[in-house]
């Protein structure tokens, strides 16, 4: 993947969408192959220096929902601040861009406990931003969301990844919003695995295979799954 | 303000007692002045100042140890005795006590002198913890860890009443009144070393602030935040173990402190910001348990009561207050 680009991990549940995040991110050891960051490897970095080259957002629950919206997004600034971590000018900066761009300034000083799925997923998004890495990891960023928010959360991970240079991976379930959305698409199907742009994949019939043939089939002039009768 | 309150409940504290010194007085010798009854002045300097003191230190001490425990665990209803903290400090206690003198009654009195108390609970809390720890680490399920926390509170009761069956009578008798919890028995020294625990225990509370607060996104966000957990999560539970051990050994098994005061000053400063709930949690506890103990000892009246029957009958309807009212914890 290039700098700059936003790219979805498509596939039947259990197929290891998860895990390929996880492992990217460094939170499991690498069952086989290599992951290279500016062509050095993953396990090279130190868990601090991995801090500032990959943020995470991840499926799991927030543990403490009594923080602010504010306090989450500032946690972020931790692999720059110092031992206790006070917050220099250009934290504070950083922190209140993030808030700027996922529209959350409003809800600075909301405890997350109040806030809704899409709201949340908006303040994990930020914290990501917050953290200022090259390189930001999602791992299903639009389950638990209706389509509108759906919509909304690609198409701010869209803008992100073109307009300040972001490289973006994400898990996803929408593969028609990815096949509008996405610079390039990773499909697993346990076979060949392929990468690559979006009508490209379509071009060559990547999608025909990706599910059990039973209950859907894809149709390539829609770019669509339809149910089969 | 908590600081006021501080002065305030350790003022009153000073004051009431079996003997009864007016609250004027008690203000004078504290700033050294001459006053009417010198009597007076030595009980407060020789057994009331000590005792607030102690007060001070266990219930600052205790209510950092559940703080740092919740957060670790992630899990609001950890404390020092849920999980099973306490009991491996009485373990301890109970096997020095107890067990030295089955062993080799001569030995008994060289070994079961405070400093080896205090070690052996120490010990026994941080063996626990560890335990504890290792196991939290393969059952993710936060309810699974409290009740396996009460599960060791069950082993250490077995042992302990096995102990105490063919123990002699004198040393069941100094373990039970051990583990009813007492402010009053500690000298200088004792206290000195007590707050030397603390202060250490402190220290390493201070230190784990960032991690502790990368903790309440949870384990993988820390990680991915910079966070060496493993390295995090020693330094947490040795901060724990120092804290809840050393005051379990000098103090006994003191309840309820260290699962409600955080639950109570997250409530009260709104926040779950470690910078601001550790010092925070160190007054409201102080606070909490002088009154406590002001309570304990029966204003005017000879008589004194189990401290930890106190902590018990106020810590207990906090919580379940604090439930009803905000229908979960939060946390």
């Amino acid at each position: 993947m290039q700098s700059g680009e936003l790219a979805a991990i498509i596939g039947v549940n259990g197929i290891g969408k998860s895990t390929l995040i996880r492992t990217l991110a460094n939170m499991q050891a690498s069952l086989k192959g290599q992951i290279l960051i500016n062509s050095k490897p993953l396990t090279a970095y130190k868990t601090a220096i991995l801090a500032k080259e990959i943020s995470v957002v991840l499926t799991n629950a927030l543990v403490s929902k009594n923080l602010s919206v504010q306090e989450v997004v500032t946690l972020g600034r931790q692999p720059y601040s110092n031992w206790i971590g006070s917050l220099k000018k250009e934290d504070k900066q950083k922190v209140n861009k993030a808030l700027d761009m996922l529209d959350l300034q409003k809800l600075a000083k909301t405890p997350c406990y109040e806030l809704s799925d899409g709201q949340l997923q908006r303040v994990m998004i930020a914290r990501a931003l917050a953290q200022d890495t090259s390189i930001i990891l999602l791992d299903e960023p639009t389950s638990h969301l209706d389509l509108y928010h759906k919509v909304q959360i690609l198409k701010l991970l869209k803008s992100i990844a073109h307009d300040i240079q972001k490289t973006i991976l994400f898990t996803s379930h929408e593969i028609e919003l990815a096949l509008q959305l996405c610079d390039k698409m990773l499909l697993l199907n346990n076979n060949e695995n392929p990468f690559g742009k979006p009508d490209e994949l379509v071009a060559h019939q990547a999608f025909e295979n990706l599910f059990p043939k039973d209950t859907i089939v894809f149709d390539t002039s829609t770019g669509a799954y339809r149910i089969k009768k | 303000m908590l600081l006021v309150a501080v002065v305030i409940s350790t003022l009153a504290n000073v004051s009431l007692g079996s003997v009864n010194i007016p609250f004027k007085e008690t203000v004078k010798v504290f700033l050294s002045q001459s006053v009417q009854n010198e009597t007076w002045e030595y009980i407060i300097w020789n057994y009331r100042i000590p005792k607030t003191i102690t007060a001070l230190l266990v219930g600052g001490g205790l209510a950092l140890s559940g703080l740092l425990m919740q957060t670790l665990f992630q899990n609001p209803l950890a404390g020092p005795f849920v999980l099973g903290v306490s009991s491996g400090a009485s373990l301890g206690v109970a096997l020095l006590i107890m067990g030295s003198s089955l062993i080799s009654g001569l030995f008994m009195f060289d070994l079961a002198n405070d400093y080896s108390l205090a070690i052996m609970a120490s010990v026994g809390s941080f063996l626990v913890l560890m335990i504890v720890m290792l196991i939290a680490a393969r059952v993710k399920d936060t309810m699974a860890l409290l009740i396996i926390g009460l599960m060791f509170g069950s082993i250490t009761a077995a042992v302990v009443s096995i102990l105490s069956y063919f123990t002699k009578a004198e040393n069941l008798q100094q373990y039970i009144y051990w583990s009813f919890g007492s402010l009053g028995n500690l000298d200088g020294k004792q206290i000195a070393l007590l707050m030397l625990f603390i202060l250490f225990g402190l220290v390493l509370s201070i230190i784990a602030i960032k991690p502790l607060n990368a903790f309440l996104l949870g384990e993988n966000y820390a990680q991915s935040m910079g966070v060496n957990i493993k390295k995090s999560r020693y330094l947490i539970i040795i901060a724990t173990g120092l804290l809840a051990g050393s005051i379990t050994a000098f103090a006994g098994p003191i309840a309820f402190i260290g699962l409600a005061v955080p639950h109570l000053t997250r409530q009260v400063f709104k926040t779950s910001d470690h910078k601001i709930l550790i010092p925070a949690v160190l007054l409201v506890g102080a606070i909490l348990m002088v009154l406590c103990d002001t309570v304990a000892q029966l204003p005017t009246s000879v008589n004194v009561l189990p401290i930890n029957a106190i902590t018990s009958i106020i810590g207990a309807p906090v919580v379940i207050w604090l439930l009803v009212k905000k229908r979960k914890m939060i946390f």
